[in-house]
């Protein structure tokens, strides 16, 4: 390639960016006696390098589960140990058992900022550069402004480098993405370990793991089960099993060890919803408290049944017509589905989804600059809280400017370019009258930004009445969930509808 | 943002790297600032709160107002917005007042005034012939010369980290400069004279503006061989030149000339007390000097030439003391530099004069000027370096010889900058930066002149190469060495020489291609 050097730039671009708002404060900074997730993460390198591994998931007189025990699978904690070395190397005060908690100095914010770093440039940086190369039909150019956009979205930089995630995004979104680049280049061994991975550094993986499951299934069942299909369905299975053991190796002495790790995993006990999130379930609160009328097993499945059959359709398609483009597709719109139904969502969970619309960027590059600006707004409570505004607005008008100049996205708004021409002229056939989706959706845009403008300077200006003080964080998540329902929706359109004009255009071919 | 999306939209790439970068400068608002940022608190403080009999005369702080006066008057215009944002910062008495008001106040002071430096750059896009444009936007000359000045690794790292009003001022250079390629000749003079009373440090390339304003807008024509013809001075020329000068400069120090303080205002500006470097050597021809010094008086210690018991003891911890007192060879005074300025900017004068080149050879005079008076100047600041750099942007995008010495000189004087930002948490910000102003500058300038030679030989290479582990040295490698402690100054000492060497260099190149370069454009103006 020899524009190699603009592809250095934007990689620097993107570590400028990174590094800048990790200047700035991060959660629960000065704030006892609970702090935030940055204290987590601390936490997590005291108890992993001060406990033998039998006690890390284990309530006792060191490792107090409610503060901050530890929640997430062994990768994790593998991590957190590495951390702590080089801790321990460079200040043992850090990781102290029992003497360090609640620890905050400038130098272990630096410390702690630059793992963050060290972590994304070895594990997302390269996945997204890699699969900006390997995208197809693209100049070189538009592939160097595909991965500056990616680089810049702002929801995953504020959330890792300012709030400060109690677990590294980019480790484990940049894990699954190269998932995605090794499944779509049919390296599907290489992909479905790395993803296995992703699903053992953090659970919520688990959103995108049923596009992954489909599409390999299709896979196979596209070369034929009796034949080479077999043998790849067997050498997958064994992919999987195999680095699940080897991440789960230590705990396997006793079936009390797993049981309570998964225990941990999975706090079913935690509710449907907790704080605010911008899912279903907590918007319709407004409306009815589901969660003090139904009992909790009633909320699990009601969740689990919706969740369910909202992705339904998109992988029974993925499985038989499996195909890179339906499997972005259908990356998204499960892990919308995931975002939107399921039990116990965190708001920074819309960074699953995000990930795979970053992927569709230069597909539909409107609808997705749309969602992303959507996906950051609806982050918009905790980053105030974390005193982020300024540095998530400034990304936020960095990530905008990137997209619409190398996309020129107000260009990119016809039915075709919006993929959804070959559901119109279906809905035509009904309704002769059916030609303003575009226009529609322009406006829509319109709306949807101009609310969440408006929203964010009332957040940001105005107090809100006594009664209802958590108004403005309530309605922030109300209108992000109208936006994210009418993406699903979307989504789920451009799924169902994309074989049929593939096979149209074979038929004109 | 609706204006945003208008600019944006558009497909403008000039507005999108505009808005980019002010973005990018936004983010910088928590970064590290040095005393400048108190320095300019404490300029606010008088101008908004003092008489004006009393601006140059007022002494509370250390940091007394040394800038002329029409930069006290925009203090004082920037006071009056800055009384919204916290009162508390425009008391005098109000020592190292920061608070996060204050920040943000004067961070985005310095951002909104840098619209300036974003205007002149489009102006100066507009002065380039674009002959070599190819398909690609990105091997446009004039994209490529918006980004080396917009995106400058310097002015980004010494006004939006460090802190200083130095975007606006190179705006208003910039400004004049492309005012003289439109061939609107007094609006440039004025410019450049608004300009000298804001910062005076622009005297160092006054020289290079009388003489091409004489020379190429006062005589109206020329022989056919190029040299002057003298029957075609314009008197009246001249008088409005001068008066457009003279009323410039009666507005900035009429004031003070009426209350009989103009003696006093010119002690401030000219502070010849100083040493002669900087508390950091500048990468100067100096530096070099002590440096020889420094050498001579191991080897002579050494070799028992030298008495111990005569040689000064701050000698040693030079690089952080004011004072440097040579022990070898000769110490310099400011007579002596002053000297050796005057005689360095000598030639490339008599060049814009006896061989005028139209308004490129005035930007390489300009550029001369501006570089010898950092290479011999007394108590130079390693920021003046911008002052070169950024002129010499425009020509980088037009010659390959050029972009070649630009290229040296914008590496290593960038480089050199570094020490001026010493906190771990914008260690890493530095480098980033920088590394994006290199790999770019390098790139894109290679790009553009790829069908001709290449830009650097070996050794070229090989020193441009050496900054890298000398970084590595310099702040990963010898703060774990027993050194540290012995000899802290050693990281300075050895970027200040190393820098000097390659500024030297770029200096001594640039020179040589201004004398030897034949005289073109003979028949113009005949």
């Amino acid at each position: 390639m020899e524009k190699w050097y603009l592809m250095t730039i934007v990689v620097l671009i993107g570590l400028t960016v990174r590094w800048t708002v990790s200047l700035n404060s991060y959660s629960g900074a000065g704030k006892p006696p609970m702090f935030g997730d940055y204290e987590a993460q601390r936490h997590w390198q005291e108890i992993t390098f001060n406990l033998p591994v039998k006690q890390w998931y284990f309530n006792s007189s060191d490792n107090n589960l409610q503060y901050w025990g530890l929640d997430y699978p062994p990768l994790t904690a593998y991590h957190s140990l590495l951390c702590a070395y080089v801790a321990k190397f460079i200040n043992s005060d850090w990781i102290a058992l029992h003497t360090s908690r609640g620890f905050e100095s400038q130098a272990h914010k630096l410390f702690m900022r630059t793992t963050v770093l060290i972590a994304d440039l070895l594990i997302y940086i390269p996945a997204v550069v890699l699969y900006c190369c390997c995208l197809k039909d693209i100049s070189t150019k538009k592939k160097i402004a595909n991965a500056l956009c990616i680089l810049l979205y702002p929801g995953l930089i504020l959330i890792d480098y300012g709030h400060f995630q109690n677990i590294y995004n980019s480790v484990s979104l940049g894990f699954a993405l190269w998932g995605v680049l090794g499944v779509s280049c049919d390296w599907d061994l290489l992909g479905s370990l790395a993803f296995c991975l992703a699903i053992n550094y953090k659970q919520m993986e688990l959103y995108h793991s049923l596009p992954f499951f489909c599409f390999l299934l299709g896979k196979c069942f596209k070369k034929g089960l009796k034949g080479k299909g077999f043998v790849l369905l067997v050498k997958l299975a064994c992919t999987v099993v195999a680095s699940f053991v080897l991440c789960w190796l230590p705990f396997f002495t006793e079936r009390e060890q797993i049981l309570q790790v998964l225990r941990r995993l999975f706090p079913v006990d935690r509710g449907l919803f907790e704080d605010k999130v911008a899912n279903i379930w907590c918007s319709f609160n407004v409306f009815l408290k589901i969660r003090d009328i139904l009992p909790r097993h009633i909320q699990l499945i009601m969740s689990f049944c919706f969740t369910f059959l909202s992705l339904l359709p998109a992988c029974i398609k993925l499985i038989l017509q499996p195909s890179s483009k339906g499997f972005k597709f259908t990356l998204v719109s499960c892990a919308l589905s995931f975002f939107l139904f399921s039990f116990q969502v965190h708001e920074k969970s819309i960074l699953l989804v995000s990930l795979p619309v970053c992927l569709v960027l230069s597909e539909i590059p409107f609808m997705s600059t749309w969602f992303l600006l959507v996906s950051t707004f609806s982050l918009l409570p905790l980053l105030l809280k974390d005193e982020l505004l300024m540095p998530s607005i400034v990304t936020t008008m960095a990530f905008f400017i990137a997209c619409v100049t190398s996309f020129s996205i107000f260009e990119k708004t016809s039915e075709e370019e919006l993929q959804l021409k070959s559901f119109s002229i279906s809905v035509r056939k009904y309704l002769p009258c059916f030609t303003f989706l575009s226009r529609m959706i322009q406006y829509l845009f319109l709306i949807s930004v101009i609310t969440m403008v408006l929203l964010t300077l009332m957040t940001v200006t105005l107090d809100p009445p006594q009664k209802l003080p958590d108004l403005f964080s309530v309605l922030v998540c109300f209108v992000s969930c109208l936006n994210f329902l009418f993406f699903l929706v979307y989504f789920n359109i451009i799924i169902m509808w994309d074989s049929k004009s593939g096979r149209n255009q074979k038929k004109i071919t | 943002m609706a204006a945003l999306t208008i600019a944006a939209g558009t497909g403008n790439w000039f507005s999108a790297l505009a808005l980019g970068v002010t973005l990018l400068k936004c983010l910088l608002i928590p970064t590290y600032h040095s005393t400048d940022f108190e320095v300019h608190r404490n300029w606010l403080a008088i101008t908004h709160s003092l008489p004006i009999s009393q601006w140059y005369y007022e002494a509370t702080s250390e940091w007394t107002l040394d800038y002329p006066p029409f930069f006290a008057w925009f203090e004082y215009i920037l006071s009056h917005v800055a009384k919204y944002f916290d009162q508390e910062m425009l008391n005098v008495r109000n020592l190292n007042y920061s608070s996060s008001r204050t920040l943000l106040f004067q961070r985005f002071s310095v951002i909104f005034m840098d619209v300036l430096f974003v205007y002149a750059v489009h102006e100066c896009c507009k002065c380039i012939d674009g002959k070599k444009v190819g398909k690609e936007l990105t091997e446009k000359p004039k994209f490529i010369l918006s980004v080396l000045l917009l995106w400058n690794f310097g002015l980004l790292i010494v006004d939006h980290i460090h802190f200083q009003y130095n975007g606006f001022l190179f705006g208003l250079m910039l400004l004049s400069i492309a005012r003289l390629f439109q061939k609107r000749h007094m609006e440039g003079a004025f410019l450049f004279a608004v300009l000298l009373h804001f910062k005076h440090i622009y005297l160092y390339v006054a020289p290079a503006y009388g003489v091409y304003l004489l020379r190429s807008y006062c005589f109206t024509a020329n022989k056919p061989d190029g040299s002057i013809r003298w029957n075609s001075f314009s008197f009246v020329r001249v008088i409005s030149l001068g008066l457009v000068v003279f009323l410039v400069s009666a507005l900035s120090l009429g004031p003070f000339l009426a209350l009989n303080q103009l003696p006093q205002v010119f002690s401030r500006l000219f502070p010849f007390k100083r040493g002669l470097c900087h508390a950091y050597w500048a990468p100067n021809f100096w530096a070099l000097y002590n440096a020889l010094d420094k050498v001579l008086s191991v080897i002579g210690l050494k070799l028992k030439f030298l008495d111990p018991n005569n040689i000064p003891k701050a000698s040693m911890t030079s690089g952080l003391v004011q004072q440097f007192q040579h022990t070898v060879l000769p110490s310099v005074t400011p007579l002596a530099t002053l000297i050796c300025t005057l005689i360095a900017i000598l030639p490339s004068i008599f060049c814009l004069w006896f061989k005028p080149q139209g308004p490129r050879g005035f930007l390489r005079c300009l550029t001369l000027c501006a570089l010898s008076s950092f290479m011999f100047g007394w108590h130079v600041h390693e920021k003046a370096i911008l002052l070169a750099i950024l002129p010499m942007s425009l020509l980088s995008v037009q010659k390959a010889g050029d972009a070649s010495i630009f290229l040296i000189l914008t590496t290593t004087g960038h480089y050199s900058l570094f020490p001026l930002l010493f906190t771990a948490p914008e260690l890493p910000i530095k480098i980033l930066l920088m590394l994006l102003f290199t790999i770019y500058s390098i790139s894109s300038l290679k790009t553009l002149f790829r069908k001709e030679k290449p830009l650097f030989n070996w050794m070229e290479t090989f020193y441009l190469l050496g900054l890298g582990p000398l970084e590595v040295c310099c702040e990963f490698v010898f703060p774990f060495t027993s050194w540290k402690v012995k000899y802290p100054f050693l990281p300075l000492l050895l970027t200040s020489v190393y820098c000097a060497v390659g500024i030297t260099y770029a200096w001594f190149k640039l020179y040589v291609s201004v004398l030897i370069d034949p005289p073109v454009g003979k028949t113009k103006k005949q």
